[in-house]
Parts: C-alpha cells; sequence; structure tokens
C-alpha cells in the first residue's frame, strides 16, 4: 500500500520535472533549429529538426551594420567591466574584514545602505549626464565597478578563512595589499568564481544604460541591437533586402530568421558558459548567502 | 609606527571604492532636488523656480492614472508573491529524485532562463506566442483554434502571461536557495522519523518542510517590501513586453516614471513619483523587518 503511494509520487514527481525542464529548454532549441533552417523552408514550420541545413543565416546577420561591432562592444564591456568588478569588490571586501580599518562599520553600513535604496531611473538618467557618462564606454564598467551584494559574498567568505595564515604571512614582513594579492585573493576563488559570473552575464545582459544614455552607433551593444531589430520591422526589412541585393539571396532571407539568429547570438555565450560554471556559484551561493 | 603607517595605507586603499559608492550611488539622490523646481530640460536649475510640494500634489491630482499605474503594478507583485510558493515545492520535489545525476540535469537546465536578458526573454516569447509563432502554427495544425490569437497583445491575459513568463524565468533559480536550505537540515531527523514509521509525505511535510520554511519566509518579507518595483527586474519586464494594446493593463510604476520622466520630459513630475516610491519602499523595508524581528526573532538585515 505505502509502497505503491511512493512509487505514484515518483510517477508524478518525474513527470513534473521532464515538463518543466522541457518548458524551460525548448525555446532555445527552438531557436537554435531556426537558425540553421533555410528561411523559406523554416517559414513553414520548424519544430524538432532544422529544415533545410543552412549557415546562411549567420553569414547574414554579420554582415548587418554594426553586428560584428556591437558584438566585440559586448564582449569587451564584459571582459573589463568584470575584472574591474572583481578587483574592486574583493579588495574592499578584504579591508572591511580587517577590524584595523579606521571607520570599518561605518564604511561597511555605507556601502550595505545601496542594496535597499536607490535614487530612480531619473536621477540616475541625469547623474550619469551630468558626470560626462553619457556616449562614453566608461558608463558600462564604471558605475557596476563595485556592487554591494558581491561584497558581501566575498566577506561573508574571506571572514571564514582561517586567521592564521594571513598572521603568519604578516609576521613574515607582508602588508596588507601582498596579503591579499597572495593569501586571500587566491584563497577566495570559490566565491570569486561564483561572482565572475554574475558580474559577466550581468554586463553581458544589461542594455538599459545603453538605451538610455548612448546614441553613438560605435557604443552599441549586442542587447540593444537585437531590441531593435525585434521591435522595428520595417529597419529589418530594409537593412536584410540591401544586404540581400548585394549578395544575390534576394528571396532567401525573412525578416524572422535574422531576428532569430541575432537572438541565438546573443544567447550563446551565456549558454555556453554558465553549466560550466554553475557548480561554482551552487556552491559559492551556499558558502556565502545563507545568514539570513 | 610602522603598524600605524600601515592602517593608514589601509585606509587610503579603501577610499577610491568609496568614493566609486558615493558618486554612483549617493550623488543621484541630490537629483531628488529637481522634484522640488519647475525643471525644464536645458535650463539649469538655478534659473527654475521653486515651487516646492506642487508636484506631489499634482501626482495626487493625476489620481487617475495614478491609480490605474498602482493597480498593475500590485496586481503584478502580488500574482509574484502567490507564485513564490511554486520554487519550494520545486525544490522539495528536486530534492526527491532518487538520480542525483538526473537532479543535477534538471537544476541547470531549469536555471538557464534566469541567465538570459529580458530582451532574450521577449524574443523568445515573440517568437512561441505572436500570432505567426510557433503555439499558434500548432493549435492551427491540430485544428484546434482557426485564427491566430496572440496573447502578447490581449490586455486580459497580461498580468497572468506576465506572471507565466516571470514564474519560467525565475522558478529553477528560486530553487536553489531551498534546496541548499534543505542540505542543510540535519540528516538524523529524516533517519529517526523513518524509524518512528513516518511515510516519504509524512517526512516531507514534518522534517522539510519547516526546514525550509524561515529562508521562505525571509524571502517573502523582501519580496513584500519590493512591491512597488515588482521584484528585481520589473522595469525591464514592463518596457520589453510594452505595447499599445496591453498598455492599460502592464504600465507598472516605474514605466510610469520612465514615459512621463524621459519619454515626455516632465523631469519634475516623474522624479517626485520616483521619491514617493522609494520612500514607501524604505517603510515597508523597516516594516517587514520589524515583522521579521517580532515573528522569528532576528531581522533580514
Amino acid at each position: 500500500m505505502k509502497k505503491d503511494s511512493t512509487l505514484a509520487f515518483d510517477v508524478f514527481n518525474y513527470a513534473v520535472q521532464i515538463i518543466f525542464t522541457i518548458l524551460c529548454v525548448y525555446p532555445f532549441y527552438y531557436i537554435l533549429i531556426y537558425s540553421f533552417s533555410d528561411p523559406q523552408e523554416a517559414l513553414k514550420g520548424v519544430f524538432l529538426i532544422p529544415e533545410g541545413f543552412t549557415l546562411v543565416n549567420y553569414s547574414t546577420i554579420f554582415k548587418l551594420d554594426n553586428m560584428f561591432h556591437s558584438f566585440l562592444i559586448s564582449v569587451l564591456r564584459t571582459v573589463i567591466g568584470t575584472l574591474l568588478t572583481i578587483a574592486c569588490c574583493s579588495w574592499f571586501a578584504y579591508a572591511v574584514t580587517k577590524n584595523e580599518l579606521y571607520l570599518r562599520k561605518t564604511v561597511y553600513r555605507f556601502l550595505v545602505i545601496t542594496m535597499y535604496f536607490n535614487a530612480g531611473l531619473i536621477p540616475w538618467y541625469i547623474t550619469m549626464k551630468e558626470l560626462g557618462l553619457k556616449n562614453n564606454f566608461m558608463l558600462y564598467i564604471l558605475p557596476g565597478a563595485v556592487v554591494a551584494y558581491y561584497v558581501v559574498l566575498l566577506k561573508t567568505f574571506i571572514e571564514q578563512l582561517p586567521q592564521a595564515l594571513e598572521e603568519s604571512a604578516m609576521i613574515d614582513g607582508a602588508g596588507y595589499f601582498k596579503i591579499f594579492t597572495n593569501v586571500i585573493f587566491p584563497l577566495s576563488m570559490p566565491i570569486i568564481a561564483t561572482i565572475a559570473v554574475f558580474a559577466s552575464v550581468g554586463q553581458w545582459n544589461t542594455w538599459y544604460d545603453n538605451y538610455f544614455l548612448v546614441s553613438n552607433d560605435n557604443l552599441q551593444t549586442l542587447q540593444l541591437i537585437l531590441y531593435n531589430y525585434l521591435t522595428d520591422a520595417q529597419r529589418i526589412v530594409s537593412s536584410s533586402n540591401m544586404n540581400d541585393l548585394n549578395r544575390g539571396l534576394a528571396s532567401k532571407i525573412s525578416p524572422d530568421s535574422i531576428r532569430i539568429t541575432i537572438t541565438m547570438v546573443v544567447t550563446l555565450p551565456v549558454m555556453l558558459v554558465y553549466p560550466f560554471l554553475q557548480r561554482f556559484f551552487v556552491k559559492g551561493l551556499m558558502l556565502g548567502a545563507i545568514k539570513g | 609606527m610602522k603598524y600605524k603607517a600601515s592602517r593608514i595605507t589601509l585606509f587610503l586603499m579603501v577610499i577610491p571604492f568609496i568614493l566609486l559608492v558615493f558618486v554612483f550611488n549617493y550623488i543621484p539622490l541630490f537629483g531628488w532636488v529637481y522634484a522640488f523646481y519647475d525643471y525644464k530640460p536645458g535650463i539649469p536649475l538655478s534659473q527654475t523656480e521653486f515651487v516646492g510640494l506642487k508636484f506631489f500634489k499634482w501626482a495626487i491630482e493625476e489620481r487617475e492614472d495614478l491609480f490605474r499605474v498602482l493597480t498593475n503594478t500590485l496586481a503584478l507583485s502580488l500574482l509574484s508573491i502567490l507564485a513564490s510558493p511554486l520554487s519550494v515545492i520545486f525544490a522539495i520535489l528536486l530534492n526527491e529524485l532518487r538520480s542525483k545525476k538526473f537532479q543535477k540535469l534538471v537544476q541547470t537546465l531549469t536555471t538557464l532562463p534566469n541567465f538570459i536578458s529580458w530582451i532574450i526573454v521577449y524574443s523568445l516569447a515573440f517568437f512561441m506566442f505572436s500570432s505567426g509563432g510557433l503555439v499558434n502554427e500548432v493549435l492551427m495544425r491540430l485544428g484546434w483554434i482557426d485564427e491566430p490569437t496572440t496573447v502578447l497583445g490581449n490586455a486580459a491575459a497580461t498580468w497572468w502571461f506576465q506572471t507565466a513568463i516571470t514564474i519560467w524565468k525565475s522558478l529553477g533559480w528560486g530553487a536553489i536557495i531551498y534546496l541548499a536550505a534543505i542540505a542543510g537540515i540535519d540528516q538524523e531527523l529524516y533517519d529517526a522519523a523513518k524509524v518512528d514509521g513516518a511515510g516519504r509525505f509524512q517526512r516531507i511535510m514534518a522534517i522539510t518542510v519547516p526546514g525550509v520554511m524561515p529562508t521562505f519566509f525571509v524571502l517573502l518579507l523582501l519580496n513584500i517590501a519590493s512591491v512597488l518595483s515588482n521584484g528585481a527586474s520589473g522595469f525591464e519586464q514592463n518596457f520589453v513586453f510594452y505595447n499599445s494594446l496591453v498598455a492599460d493593463k502592464i504600465e507598472a510604476l516605474d514605466y510610469y516614471v520612465y514615459r512621463v520622466g524621459i519619454t515626455t520630459g516632465e523631469i519634475s513630475f516623474g522624479t517626485a513619483i520616483g521619491i514617493a516610491k522609494s520612500l514607501i519602499s524604505i517603510l515597508l523595508l523597516f516594516l517587514m523587518n520589524a515583522l521579521s524581528k517580532k515573528v522569528r526573532g532576528h531581522s533580514v538585515f
């Protein structure tokens, strides 16, 4: 009797998991097979496998104006932004674990308050403009250099490292900076990896700073290019027609193929990177987060 | 002597980061003064008129607009708060899977949506649900519908659809924290319950559920404190799914501030509403924190 109810539960459980997993994955799979399908065949419907396998969609979108350039901008902002965030947050976190830091509690509170409080969209917009960050690459990386949440995670992690390591380094004559670079930073790799995932995915995904404050075509990120293509049907048709004419492919490309292939290109880095890093951040989160 | 010198270096090395925090998180607060002046873009603040609370009063006079926007904001927030136990249920179900490999796989695949931008979410939703999208295609082929319908432009379904999208994006991710909480439960409790003859359900209800309740409660309180923001991604979701067909049902507070403040140039009015929103949110946060202290004996932050 009891055994039966357990079996029924298992069946139910596996069914729920499989259905929800399919719901989560299928949209990505759909854009993948659509992007490899022949545009005309795809219009008739694509479900499980690519129809008329072709790379023409990819070769077309990389010939679109700005596509490659904005890909580079997105990569640059992700790499530089992530490195800067890690450097700033980890050093800051180390410093606030030191009792020797003057005003330690005040400094830490000053930071933590920003987690719960922000000025709002319009003051943010005006401030960025006044600071000269409009149409400036720095806009992408400077405001996110110190993130309170990351500092809290790092600080919690660093605090549980054995004190003795630091003390022995100090006896050997190392200063704070040296201890940080040679002892603390290498030991903090699990949580640094976690934050690297968050920060890089965040950088890759952010578009509103670009949308509000960057009009310069040379600084557009891939996300915004995608958004423009999604909302601006006219532009897709005219721009892809131009490419079609140039390359004698007049009837082959459809706006949907272009949109879907750009979506795929924007999604791909996240899809490739995060499954490998997931084990780090799951562990890192467990180490850092659950103090509530 | 040397000790003091190194303390000073330590402090000096923190100053750049304090400055960064000050510049990007505190200086914008000075922008709040715009709410008290009759500011027009292009004219310096020194030459504009101080109007005191005029724009706050204006906000109350515009109550019809504000009422509609607040209704949407609260509806969207409350629906997603009502959906929050789903993460707990999902985590418990995940934990009950016998195959750890399968558990890992499901967990990895279901957290993927959390890591994509709202623009990509919109793009995927567009290809699934627009009139020429996959769902319509399939339903038409099956003969279940004759005309394509689109949920993206359906005002009546907007709240539900947006909630469903939020669940899709955040459920797997939300479960991670509960899985961690479940992992922290003392295994001996389960063994003891087994010895006492408790079945699988009884063990879940008597041990796992109470085990994750504190975590659930904290996150719930934080969610309630941010109802006016529709959670962390409120504006972006609002922005990408906004269109004229669903405008009346989807426009939430942050989008309203954006629309009046930036697209129509009513900087002062938009700022005033933004301030009111921030103050109410902070008030809610303190209230929820106090509640947490009272109920659980320690505070959220």
